[in-house]
């Protein structure tokens, strides 16, 4: 049975139900939408127990007010918006357990643009076209395809007891711990890069853009240097994947993200790397944005070194890991690392692997079953 | 048409395939043939197909499957397109009630064109519309084939609000508002059939590659019976197979 999960005393400053996405439905021009920044969403799932996909609150720049309705597990993962519980701060990457009663508040952004709050279950809205995810502009999935508001009262699912774990946490030394007001942010070219001069390429790759205050989840709007198209911006309207960077006429770069419509007709320069989507989404208006390009290879290794994280949290995900996952954990190895050694258990042995995190190499350790 | 289809990179998890370079029913007939042979392959890894006039967008989870491996897919499934069996487009009739206070433009319209708003309403009725693609709104249907007498500019300024069914006009486009929503075109008529319910399976009437057309409601008494039945969901629309299209390479 579903049950009385959390209470709303003030939504903040935009706070959405998101999972992964609405996928299978851009061909009847219906968005992707879901998480900004999907690797905090799922983290903040797995850390609960959850399935990777469930339902969570987006909080936006200034967090929500929430009453709990009952005792459960939470976590918080994405950009530190100073929440506390009962007035007390709490670690972000970690499950914790509130009671019954117990009152959330946001303190304001002190880093990054959006947090994730995860319950034990998930939150239960209706799915719609197979996805629990908001999508405000047509009002569609959410709940009421609109932000949360005062007076508002979510639902949980109930939560499945042999996934549920205390006190879970990611790694401190994995935690992407600083998003800060610089970011680096990998793309591949394509796919109209030939609409663009050489001068533009070399423009886009070698300067430095600001965030707009325009920017949503729509897309994030940059300014800085003027990229220059061969004959025009305009080309016959196609499908936009995630991440694409459009120049309009004007000449500025707008890089498409969750909320974009399925279709677009302007050229579309390059292509934001999946991992580095979200931290894209974690940028406010006034950071700086450069831009690196990478091959399609290097992003796949990106994404690799991602997923081992997230998979690194649950043993009993890991045993049900896609192969490419497992098979990147055992082509690689290194020093244990002390953080993980206390948890090691009996029938686990670990393995290692190398993870770049923000620009640092660590070691990434995983547990997998012994044969 | 390309003589093969051209496939780039569009990120890590993305794939376009373009099949031809402009606007014409065979380009976007050939879009439609491969986004369902592709469908039909049932291929594990791909999140999501999106049809456009002229390309096929294809996501896919970079750690289930990969470039190298769709590129195999796309090509395998462009070469036996002749062969495949693929469903015919349909086509889609949309009862409509033209001008008065649901297609308040309609006159303007006709004076643009030099004609009568009879004409208009012949002109623009007796034409099944190609949907070339679904985009701008869910639902949203981006058609082509409009009579080039009815080509009118859009309005100078928008509505603020445009009520869903609305059927309009801007330049050489004809389109349906799916819901409500700001706009410029010039509106000619309503349909109270609804083509895009999120809750229906699927969402939306029409897919790119279809066809929709619009036959003529004469009393407002009529509109409001069909808008009662689709509320009571006793209304059928009128679904007829399309012309075969066979999708054959431009110079094979």
């Amino acid at each position: 049975m579903n049950h009385k999960a959390i209470e709303v005393l003030e939504p903040g400053l935009l706070t959405t139900v998101q999972d992964t996405g609405r996928y299978g439905f851009q061909r009847f021009g219906v968005p992707v939408s879901g998480a900004m920044d999907p690797f905090s969403l799922r983290a903040a799932n797995v850390l609960v127990g959850n399935d990777q996909d469930s339902a969570c609150l987006e909080m936006t720049v200034v967090g929500p007010r929430l009453r709990f309705l009952q005792d459960t597990l939470i976590s918080i993962t994405g950009a530190d918006l100073a929440v506390s519980i009962d007035g007390e701060r709490v670690h972000r990457w970690q499950a914790m357990h509130v009671a019954k009663g117990s009152v959330l508040t946001s303190g304001g952004m002190m880093d990054g643009m959006r947090a994730y709050l995860a319950i034990d279950g998930g939150i239960d809205v209706p799915q719609v076209m197979g996805s629990r995810s908001t999508y405000m502009t047509s009002r569609i999935g959410g709940l009421k395809g609109r932000p949360l508001k005062s007076g508002d009262v979510l639902s949980g699912l109930p939560s499945d007891p042999s996934h549920r774990h205390d006190e879970r946490a990611l790694p401190e030394d994995l935690e992407p711990v600083h998003y800060g007001h610089s970011h680096v942010i990998r793309a591949v070219m394509g796919p109209q890069t030939a609409a663009f001069t050489p001068g533009a390429l070399e423009t886009l790759f070698d300067s430095r853009y600001s965030v707009s205050n325009d920017s949503d989840r729509v897309g994030y709007r940059l300014e800085g240097p003027h990229l220059s198209h061969v004959t025009g911006a305009d080309i016959i309207s196609d499908g936009s994947p995630a991440g694409p960077i459009q120049v309009p006429a004007d000449g500025m770069p707008i890089v498409l993200m969750a909320d974009r419509g399925p279709t677009g007709g302007y050229a579309k320069i390059a292509t934001v790397i999946s991992t580095d989507l979200g931290r894209l989404a974690q940028a406010r208006p006034g950071d700086t944005i450069s831009f690196n390009q990478v091959s399609v290879a290097q992003a796949n290794s990106a994404l690799l070194e991602q997923e081992a994280i997230l998979y690194s949290l649950d043993p009993e995900l890991l045993s049900r890991a896609p192969e490419a996952v497992v098979r990147a954990l055992q082509a690689s190895d290194g020093a244990p690392s002390p953080a993980l050694r206390e948890t090691e258990l009996p029938h686990l042995e670990t393995r290692v692997a190398q993870a770049t995190i923000e620009g640092q190499t660590v070691a990434v350790e995983i547990m997998i079953e012994r044969d | 048409m390309f003589k093969t289809p051209v496939i780039s990179e569009a990120g890590d998890r993305a794939l376009v395939v373009e099949v031809g370079d402009s606007i014409d029913p065979e380009t976007n007939g050939r879009v439609r043939s491969l986004m369902l042979a592709v469908e039909g392959m049932d291929v594990p890894g791909i999140s999501d197909l999106v049809p456009s006039y002229r390309s096929l967008l294809i996501t896919y989870d970079p750690i289930r499957t990969d470039h190298d491996a769709l590129v195999k897919i796309v090509t395998l499934a462009d070469s036996n397109l002749d062969t495949a069996q693929i469903d015919s487009p349909k086509v889609v009739t949309l009862p409509t009630l033209y001008g008065g206070e649901r297609g308040p433009d309609i006159g303007y319209v006709a004076e643009h064109a030099g004609i009568s708003v009879s004409e208009v309403i012949d002109l623009h009725s007796c034409v099944d519309y190609r949907v070339y693609m679904i985009g701008f709104a869910p639902g949203f249907p981006y058609l082509g084939g409009l009579s080039e007498k009815l080509a009118t500019p859009r309005l100078s300024t928008p509505r603020v609000r445009i009520p869903a069914g609305s059927v309009g006009i801007a330049e050489s486009q004809t389109g349906v508002y799916p819901s409500a929503s700001p706009g410029g075109w010039q509106l000619i008529g309503r349909t109270p059939v609804p083509l895009f319910e999120p809750d229906r399976q699927p969402p939306s009437m029409v897919v790119a590659g279809d066809y929709i057309k619009f036959s003529t409601i004469d009393t407002e008494a009529e509109y409001k019976a069909i808008q009662a039945a689709v509320a009571e969901g006793d209304y059928q629309p009128e679904v007829s197979p399309a012309e075969p299209e066979v999708p054959v390479p431009g110079d094979a």
